[in-house]
């Protein structure tokens, strides 16, 4: 080669060099998730796939549940409440427009208020609604929702994903072209492949900082792992394969970030059926586990041991793992003591996610030390919410509540639990209606107490939230207090 | 050979309208309800029941089944339970992944396999011969999914010289969409060439040992005239029964190459509609490939009687 070419080839290096570092503050960002929402309707289904997607980004509610799952302002700027707790009146942000060019008002907030609760709504949470009694529209920029009783957790009920606020030009339409009012607008969905989303350049707030970002779908842990390491992907907020998290630790390139969902992950017993239905049963199945074991072999030691059903990181949580400490002699004699000194057969019906199949071969091994045979019967999601979760066809089996703020559903009537407690009833009753935070802990905490007695269900782990992502990547949520990728805070390191 | 041509054809539209009956039975005795799914543990009755009319589920069977089998023989599957868009659609997104990757794997495959037969074959019991049909058995033996995570880690992981996975569409690009289908075509490929390399060299074989190979032997014929214009032609009847078997699994039958490299192919689409109970697609899909693989049968049959004139004049 000579001379000239040799100069020339420098020089075309260089301006290559200096061109990547002009794109150095990239804004465009690759994110792997592991399910592919069935269509991009936060209102119309419960997929946590959806709201991965949608929520903050596209959609917004009146209010939001923030990093931390404390309530902030969103849709509406300022609310206040009535002297009876009954009626919010919600003062609306002003020149807030949906992604279509069409404007926001009251109308849309009554609008989407009142399809969520109406006879033919679709709404996967339809509950959140209940309390509602009429919504009115005060003018354009005020909606008057009163309430049929107090409710301390309306406010935080309205930030939910299935809450959101839609346009009733485009409600037919959003599972296929959703149209909100967020900082990010819908792209383009190549189906099995992707959903890209785009910055929306007329937002009446704080703008985006990335101008696109795209969605990939990746259900396999060993092909999420090569397309983080490949730079196809450049982050997991739910990384699914625990396997190789160290090995990303060990990485600089890349940060491994290990915050806490609302998954509280239970052994769900039949409490109506024999022999669950013996409170010393139930008991001699929760001290034959040792969630330790259980979280290291499953989970490969992320996760965080609960003796209630409450998530550790709130702050009214108490820890009452020791309640139902692992103690395989002491469930032996209680075992003995409810009349099956030998132990007896039974079922374990597992769900398809790792923790569960996992979980359960664990479980049902520490449980036949203590002479209880548990056979495993692996299910389908379709077959588990018809055979367990519906019929209530099942022994016991494990899975992982992942809604926020769902300790009601120990209260609810004809639940796959089967269990029936009137005073736990009437103290969720009591936790609905009161606001004062002081208060709600001191309920909260007796609530937890009742359930670490009875033992409606064994109490194993706090789901994990594992994040992967480029060292480079700031602002992702590091916890998980909703099934959300906020992406509005998102940017690139410069 | 036009009434050899015909009763294949009537044989294989039976067989499809068979298939339909069996099809639609055996989904809908599968448990597990759509509504139910889609929306999830918190659920209330009334919005699962609003639901279930949405989608048309509580219309009686006999009603459905024919409804569909009407939509069907005008080209319409019907709309997707949780996509909610028209079945058709997207089974042709897929099929633009999945008919090209068949392809490519399936020349691929026969591109290594003929020539390696031929070779082999023609130096039965050499070293060459021992070495090359011990190599297929080792491909023969690999899983495809384990040579698949193979080639990302070496091309894609540490190279960096192709994507480990997904599939930008082809609107992206002729070579982008192209780069994409590379190593998923090889790790179907070479498992493929491997055993169709088996069976045609055995093909080979059993010709060559034929009264007629010898007879042009002795008419002073060349080996190498006699492997191709006489072995090669007689020896492709199974060759083509395997490329015909091979066609179909590579359309229908990828899903677990499809998931090591994220590819929207027709395999994931069934096994997700499976597991979120969107019967309606996996009826369409799973007809569509009854159907593709009774053509390819079809085909097949029909390329016999080119190969072998002897079949054109059978009833």
């Amino acid at each position: 080669m000579n001379n000239f070419a040799k100069s020339a080839l420098v020089g075309a290096a260089l301006a290559l060099l200096t061109s990547s570092a002009a794109f150095a503050a990239r804004a465009d960002l690759v994110l792997g998730i592991v399910l592919e929402p069935p269509h991009i309707d936060p209102t119309a289904g419960a997929a946590a796939a959806i709201d991965e997607i949608v929520y903050a980004n596209i959609f917004e509610g009146l209010t939001r549940i923030g990093p931390k799952g404390e309530v902030l302002p969103a849709l509406a700027e300022s609310w206040t409440l009535s002297d009876d707790g009954k009626t919010y009146t919600f003062k609306l942000h002003k020149d807030v427009k949906f992604h279509d060019g069409t404007s926001f008002d009251a109308e849309d907030v009554k609008f989407s208020l009142d399809r969520a609760r109406g006879g033919d709504s679709t709404n996967a949470q339809k509950g959140l609604f209940a309390a509602i009694d009429t919504v009115e529209v005060v003018d354009p920029l005020t909606v008057k929702v009163t309430l049929k009783q107090p409710s301390g957790d309306f406010l935080y009920n309205m930030g939910w994903g299935d809450a959101v606020i839609v346009a009733p030009e485009s409600a037919q339409t959003n599972k296929e072209k959703p149209i909100g009012t967020g900082p990010f607008k819908f792209d383009s969905w190549a189906k099995g492949s992707q959903i890209v989303i785009s910055k929306n350049a007329a937002y009446w707030g704080k703008p985006a900082l990335l101008d696109k970002a795209t969605f990939r779908i990746i259900p396999d842990p060993a092909a999420a792992t090569a397309a983080l390491l490949a730079g196809d992907v450049q982050a997991f907020p739910v990384f699914p394969s625990y396997e190789t998290i160290a090995q990303f630790e060990a990485d600089p390139r890349f940060k491994v970030v290990i915050g806490t969902t609302e998954g509280e992950t239970i052994l769900g017993m039949n409490n109506k059926k024999p022999p669950f239905d013996n409170l010393k049963v139930r008991q001699a199945i929760a001290h034959a586990i040792d969630r330790k074991a259980l979280i290291d072999g499953a989970m490969f030691g992320l996760g965080t041991p609960i003796g209630s059903f409450f998530p550790p990181h709130h702050p009214a949580y108490i820890d009452l793992t020791s309640q139902t400490a692992f103690d395989p002699e002491l469930s032996k004699k209680l075992l003995a003591e409810a009349g099956h000194p030998d132990g007896f057969k039974t079922t374990l019906k597992l769900p398809p996610p790792t923790y569960a199949r996992r979980g359960g071969e664990i479980i049902a091994a520490e449980l036949r030390d203590v002479g209880i045979q548990a056979e495993i019967v692996p299910l389908e999601w379709a077959q588990w919410l018809d055979q367990v979760f519906k019929n209530k066809d099942y022994d016991m089996t494990i899975v992982s509540h992942t809604e926020p703020n769902d300790l009601n559903i120990f209260a609810r009537d004809d639940y796959y639990f089967n269990y029936d407690n009137p005073a736990f009833k009437d103290l969720i009753k009591q936790i609905e209606a009161t606001s004062d935070d002081a208060k709600r802990t001191e309920l909260y905490q007796e609530a937890q107490k009742i359930l670490a007695t009875d033992v409606p269900a064994a109490f194993l782990f706090q789901l994990p939230k594992t994040g992967v992502w480029d060292a480079k990547i700031e602002g992702l949520w590091e916890n998980g207090p909703i099934q959300a990728n906020d992406l509005t805070a998102v940017k690139w390191a410069d | 050979m036009l009434n050899y041509a015909v009763k294949r054809i009537l044989i294989g539209l039976a067989t499809v309208l068979a298939a339909s009956i069996v099809v639609f039975a055996m989904l809908e005795i599968v448990p597990g309800d759509p509504a139910r799914l889609m929306l999830g543990m918190n659920a209330t009755e009334d919005a699962v029941h609003a639901l279930q009319e949405q989608m048309g589920l509580n219309q009686p069977l006999l009603a459905r089944y024919f409804h569909w089998l009407g939509g069907l023989l005008t080209g319409d599957l019907g709309r997707s339970y949780t996509y909610s868009v028209p079945v058709v659609d997207l089974i042709v997104e897929r099929v633009a992944v999945s008919l090209p990757l068949a392809l490519i794997s399936l020349v691929l495959s026969t591109a290594i396999a003929l020539p390696v037969a031929l070779y082999s074959a023609s130096r039965r019991g050499t070293v060459a011969d021992t070495a090359s049909m011990g190599v297929a058995q080792i491909g023969v033996a690999i899983p495809n999914f384990w040579f698949a995570l193979l080639l990302v880690y070496v091309f894609a992981v540490t190279l960096r010289l192709l994507p480990a996975g997904g599939f930008p569409g082809w609107n992206a690009g002729i070579w982008q969409a192209l780069k994409a289908l590379i190593l998923p075509s090889i790790a179907l490929a070479l498992p493929q060439a491997a055993i169709l390399a088996r069976v045609a060299r055995s093909a080979l074989l059993d010709v060559l040992g034929e009264d007629y190979i010898r007879t042009a032997r002795a008419k002073g014929l060349s080996r190498p005239g006699v492997l191709y214009r006489h072995a090669l032609r007689n020896a492709l009847i199974p060759i083509l029964t395997i490329v015909g078997l091979q066609f179909a699994f590579l359309l229908a039958g990828t899903i677990i190459i499809e998931n090591v490299f994220y590819l929207p192919g027709l395999g994931r689409l069934v096994f997700q509609a499976i597991t979120q109970r969107d019967l309606i697609v996996v009826e369409g899909v799973v007809m569509l490939l009854v159907a593709t693989v009774i053509l390819i049968n079809l085909v097949v049959d029909l390329s016999y009687a080119i190969v072998d004139p002897r079949l054109r004049n059978r009833p």
